[in-house]
């Protein structure tokens, strides 16, 4: 059995999927306590559109994802910070466009033949060194902000109020974090795909929630957690050869309902 | 010594319609000065208007300090209690936004967070999640927090708006100590505040009537008789008020 593990496709998605990991425990508690779940949602279907044109382009698709994605972060912040009122409307029609936009661009590229599929439900299998040297670089940049701005954040995230009073810039640690998110979404396209990635992002540190007292244990418990569903996930498709990125959810949401039914 | 004067203060949301008309008020450094009237009266506003959260364009509001030496207690401690954050974490908040040391809290910071929960009678619950506290011992998490910032005056938006007469009680003698030494400002709509804590009262409803409040407490007496609030508090949004107001039921 463990002569699999000499394959390189499968060291690559077994590092993959851990380095993917840290970011969506970082990232994933980061978004649950601000509670911005939806925009986060809102970001991954319209970083669509950055595939689409990039693959029209013939350009990379993980450059044109990432752009796109960081350039949605912006336009929701701006939103988001502005207009209170119609915020959820405003991401449902970014969330909608950004996916036709893909849709368009792809349907205009001559011969394009490639599965799309990949795209919206993840195929870690096929993840290349360079997604792999994105995903850690990743993953040092947002170690880097946490540590660097943890009081900063944990301010803005719990009392963005109060911490305004103390002089700290609420508007931009508020657009960092959805900067932050994009990137981890994007990033983590690769593994569980556009669709699931909310879901890799929120459940591991649902769970991780309940047992932490402080951010930076959440952070760290979601992360373990986050890699734990994935590898078994990720085990679970290559002996059934079903699709990874529904097994890692599947076995996240069974083991979140079984610890919460325990927990009882 | 006046540390907060307010001078034919006018603030609007929107053109139409005046939240704030001429208000005058000055603030003493030892005063405990309690904010009254209505729901959309526009006590928060002020509150709001004195931190500098809102801002108005006219040099209305003089501060004779430093915005770092105003504490705040927000209104709703409430909001948000599942997040993971322990009580020592929350007065470390009162910290930020000073020269800050590269990674994590520094020594004299958390020893100051430390103290400061001491000072509300709140050791030994550093490492409690926000969320486990009771409202009451959350508010006092709060107060700590507004005292990190060694303030000359605390402001707090009703303080005691979701906790039991016990716990309000404490939170109002905890509040009369730090009167010696620190300025209160509360906007509360409790009347047990208004006769046995407060010195001063400020009835806002768009316009803002001032009285001192000795008197006032000299001559209702509480002990046996029982004292209409509405009455009470309708006769402070007046300027000539008169001290009959009690009732036998």
């Amino acid at each position: 059995m463990l002569e699999i593990l000499q394959f390189d496709f499968i060291q690559n998605a077994l590092l993959a999927g851990v380095l993917i990991s840290i970011a969506a425990g970082i990232i994933g508690s980061l978004v649950v306590v601000n509670k911005l779940t939806f925009l986060t949602g809102g970001i991954a279907h319209s970083s669509y559109g950055g595939i689409g044109l990039a693959i029209y382009l013939g350009l990379p698709v993980l450059l044109g994802a990432t752009v796109f994605a960081i350039i949605t972060a912006i336009i929701i912040a701006i939103l988001t910070l502005n207009n209170r009122s119609r915020v959820d409307s405003l991401i449902g029609l970014m969330w909608a466009f950004g996916m036709a936009i893909g849709i368009i661009f792809v349907d205009l590229t001559p011969g394009y033949n490639v599965d799309l599929m990949s795209y919206l439900f993840g195929s870690i299998i096929a993840v290349s060194s360079d997604d792999i040297w994105f995903m850690g670089i990743l993953d040092i940049v947002i170690i880097s902000i946490v540590v660097f701005f943890y009081k900063e954040i944990l301010a803005v995230s719990y009392d963005s109020e109060f911490a305004a009073l103390r002089g700290i810039n609420t508007k931009f640690f508020y657009t960092l974090i959805l900067i932050l998110s994009a990137l981890c979404v994007v990033a983590a396209i690769k593994a569980v795909g556009l669709i699931l990635v909310i879901a890799l992002l929120t459940i591991p540190t649902y769970l991780a929630e309940t047992f932490s007292n402080r951010l930076s244990t959440m952070m760290i418990l979601s992360s373990i957690l986050a890699t734990l569903f994935t590898l078994s996930g990720l085990a679970i498709s290559y002996f059934y050869d079903i699709s990874s990125g529904a097994s890692i959810i599947v076995v996240a949401v069974v083991i979140l309902t079984v610890v919460k039914l325990l927990k009882r | 010594m006046n540390i907060i004067e307010i001078k034919n203060l006018s603030y609007e949301y929107n053109p139409s319609t005046k939240v704030l008309e001429n208000i005058n008020l000055s603030i003493k450094d030892d005063d405990f000065l309690a904010i009254i009237g209505p729901n959309g009266g526009g006590k928060s506003t002020l509150l709001k208007l004195m931190l500098g959260l809102l801002k108005t364009n006219k040099n209305c509001i003089t501060k004779n300090l430093k915005n770092d030496h105003i504490g705040y207690v927000p209104q709703n401690t409430n909001l948000n209690i599942d997040f993971p954050i322990t009580a020592l974490e929350v007065v470390l908040m009162g910290h930020i936004g000073k020269k800050r040391k590269l990674f994590g809290y520094s020594k004299e910071d958390i020893d100051c967070a430390k103290h400061s929960l001491e000072q509300v009678g709140m050791s030994g619950f550093e490492n409690r999640k926000i969320g486990d506290l009771s409202g009451g011992q959350r508010q006092r998490v709060f107060i700590a927090r507004a005292l990190c910032a060694k303030p000359k005056i605390i402001l707090l938006d009703e303080p005691t708006a979701s906790i039991d007469v016990k716990g309000q009680n404490e939170i109002y003698e905890l509040l009369k100590q730090l009167n010696k030494s620190i300025c209160i400002v509360v906007v509360s709509h409790d009347i047990s505040v208004l006769l046995n804590y407060a010195k001063k009262v400020a009835h806002v409803n768009k316009n803002l009537v001032y009285h001192s409040l000795e008197n006032i407490q000299k001559n209702i007496s509480t002990t046996d008789e029982h004292l209409c609030e509405v009455e009470l508090l309708s006769a402070l949004g007046k300027t000539q008020i008169c001290c009959d107001h009690k009732h036998q039921d």
